[in-house]
């Protein structure tokens, strides 16, 4: 079973790679078995519904999980070819906001109320040994670059004085500030307005493709996954059930739940009012994780053997790039 | 009777008159300052009966506050409400009652609309004993509300605590339409709902519409649902409807810059038109309590032209029925 994509050309290398990822809640497995690899100036869109581990996972490879939350032991992860699981909190520091930044769904919350925003970033540089002029002077061309209006100006703000669009700019800016390899993006426009969301996703699109940064973004949109996204993966209740390049995932979902899903968006072209597609149930309880594959409770194909083994992420026919999926029907799936 | 936007034929369900809400802001310490914010400044609009007038526009465009004047959650400022041809007075007890017993609301977040202690049979019985229906009589009708909404009526006794999300909000809906509500204001009802449970409570409010002849309020900010539910949108910028037209006409037509620039900022979930050519706004919505002269949109739009500053475009009906609120309209349509 290969679930390491070959890479797309030579000169991409692999920023991230994560295997055998699992976060345990207390004594809960709440991800499980994530196989990931990302590559340098390449957008990877983890998606799946509230509960199904995205934030998870993202928080484990940033070395954030919440207190009662631990790695399992198996995990490794490796930025650059370091490996991070098993690192202290003082061994994290040196590589949050150098080597890999996250920025969040909420950009107020985010920042410090009682700081300047400009300070703020160059806090990002100080604490890495820069000079305060020359962290000024970076975090200066940083502001023009992530496109805010007299950034001198802006600099000597407090997050209050700045408009939600603003703030979610100056995230990224202090994200980027440090020049890191990776970018996780935690829902980052889905606290703004569609405009402002426009404005958002069209500057990380342009600022990924200048600085060449791997970005994982995570999201429960899939408008916003195939615009940002040249990778999917779809998790459903703790693990990757598909992982595909967007627009194969688009126009040939394997997985039922994948399938569903896209189903279930009231689409541009399709009759209004008309009946939508719906997934039936909810998601399932992370304390009763369903045996088997743990889609099968809501699954119109699911037989007996869905409901014994895990079905494992296997490979797909697929005209580019490598397609996986985890069901044992994948087969059938285009009949739904 | 010249309103712009009004009913052709017969009486509309609702019909709402030059109306205006504007918040005084507090200076420092509890001192009152002369300035206000218009939230809602002088909106013209009708609904038929059983059918979806949907609200859209970026937070604080008084899309909300239109829906809360609407119910008399919020007192007016200025305009008129009829419904079904009679004045609403917010002042009288005949005008409250008839808000409370015909327009109900379903609000964003279904955890914060339950009483975390009350059964949910009780939340959804409330607004019957209320109005003084009989316990037994109240348990009967709520336990076929339950099953109307699509849930198990021995769900009674429960407390909220034991729902999902999807589920809260079918039990947020049967209490909204306890009393046979013939408008219901929907604010952002799916909003803070997983994609595949949006489908499901979607597909309830639509099906639910056709059987007992609703009428919904449909207010929110995401656009792919409002096509899907409406029959009709209204387009709202800084407390204005700056274009309103049949749904269907409206998307395949916007004639404002900003309903253009708003459709084309909506993410399409379908990769292979990944790199369109977006109009897009520059710059944020300006303060509500300093709004620019003249076109609401004057500081931000690509089409402005000086006199965009003089004067408040009127909302004039370019096509039939479709309304729109700016001066180079027909020249920007070719």
């Amino acid at each position: 079973m290969s679930t390491q994509p070959a890479p797309l050309s030579n000169e991409k290398k692999a920023v991230l790679e994560i295997s055998r990822l699992g976060v345990l809640l207390r004594d809960i497995s709440a991800v499980e078995n994530i196989n990931l690899t990302l590559y340098s100036g390449e957008a990877l869109a983890l998606v799946g519904e509230s509960g199904c581990g995205k934030s998870l996972t993202s928080l484990g490879v940033m070395g954030l999980l919440p207190h009662i939350a631990r790695l399992a032991p198996e995990s490794s992860i490796k930025l650059l070819g370091r490996e991070l699981a098993g690192l202290n909190e003082a061994e994290y520091n040196e590589i949050r906001g150098v080597e890999m930044s996250m920025i969040f769904q909420e950009p107020f919350t985010s920042l410090n109320p009682l700081m300047p925003v400009g300070s703020q970033i160059c806090e990002a540089l100080t604490v890495h040994g820069m000079s305060p002029e020359k962290a000024r002077e970076r975090t200066l061309e940083m502001l023009e670059l992530v496109g805010i209006p007299e950034p001198g100006v802006r600099f000597g703000q407090y997050p209050f004085e700045l408009s939600g669009g603003l703030c979610q700019r100056m995230m990224i800016a202090l994200a980027l500030v440090g020049k890191p390899a990776l970018l996780i993006a935690d829902e980052p426009t889905t606290a703004l307005d569609v405009t402002i969301q426009a404005q958002i996703l069209d500057l990380m699109r342009d600022l990924m493709n200048k600085t060449n940064t791997a970005l994982l973004i995570i999201t429960h949109d899939m408008g916003v996954v195939a615009e940002v996204a040249d990778r999917v993966a779809v998790m459903y209740a703790g693990r990757i059930v598909e992982l595909a390049d967007v627009a194969e995932l688009f126009r040939n979902p394997r997985h039922p739940y994948s399938k569903m899903l896209l189903g279930s968006i009231p689409g541009l072209a399709d009759e209004p009012k008309a009946e939508l597609r719906t997934i039936s149930g909810t998601v399932p309880d992370i304390r009763h994780w369903p045996e088997g594959c743990r889609f099968h409770t809501r699954c119109p194909l699911a037989d007996d053997a869905c409901r014994s083994g895990v079905p494992p992420l296997t490979e797909q026919p697929c005209a580019n790039g490598v397609h996986l999926a985890a069901c044992m029907h994948a087969d059938k799936t285009e009949l739904l | 009777m010249n309103s712009p936007v009004e009913a052709q034929h017969d009486t509309p369900l609702l019909e709402v008159r030059g109306l205006k809400v504007h918040f005084p802001v507090r200076g420092g310490l509890g001192r009152k300052n002369n300035r206000v914010v218009k939230a809602v400044d002088g909106l013209d609009f009708f609904l038929r009966k059983g059918e979806t007038l949907s609200l859209v526009g970026e937070s604080g465009c008084g899309k909300s506050t239109t829906g809360y004047a609407l119910l008399g959650m919020l007192k007016p400022t200025a305009g008129e409400i009829f419904f079904e041809g009679k004045k609403l007075d917010s002042q009288d007890r005949e005008g409250r009652r008839i808000a409370r017993d015909r327009f109900q609301i379903v609000f964003q977040d279904p955890f914060a609309s339950l009483n975390p202690k009350m059964s949910i049979g009780d939340s959804i019985g409330e607004p019957l004993r209320v109005s003084g229906t009989d316990r037994r009589q109240c348990r009967a009708r709520v336990e076929e509300l339950l099953e109307l909404v699509g849930l198990h009526p021995s769900y009674y006794d429960r407390l909220p605590n034991q729902f999902s999300g999807g589920q809260r909000q079918r039990i947020v809906i049967a209490r909204a339409l306890a009393v046979r509500p013939s408008l219901i204001v929907c604010d952002e009802p799916v909003s803070a709902l997983d994609v595949s449970i949006r489908s499901q409570i979607l597909n309830l409010l639509i099906r639910l519409q056709r059987e007992l002849n609703i009428a919904y309020l449909f207010i929110s900010h995401d656009l792919s649902v409002v096509r899907h539910i409406s029959d009709r949108v209204a387009v709202m910028y800084l407390g204005h409807i700056v274009e309103l037209a049949e749904s269907r006409e409206l998307f395949r037509q916007a004639l404002h810059p900003y309903t253009k620039a708003l459709f084309s900022a909506i993410p399409l979930p379908d990769p292979e038109i990944k790199h369109r050519r977006r109009l897009i706004l520059s710059g944020d919505l300006p303060s509500p309590l300093n709004p620019p002269p003249g076109c609401p949109l004057v500081t931000r739009c690509p089409n402005r032209r000086p006199e965009c500053e003089k004067a408040l475009p009127p909302l004039r009906e370019l096509r039939p029925g479709h309304f729109v609120a700016c001066g180079r309209a027909e020249e920007l349509e070719n």
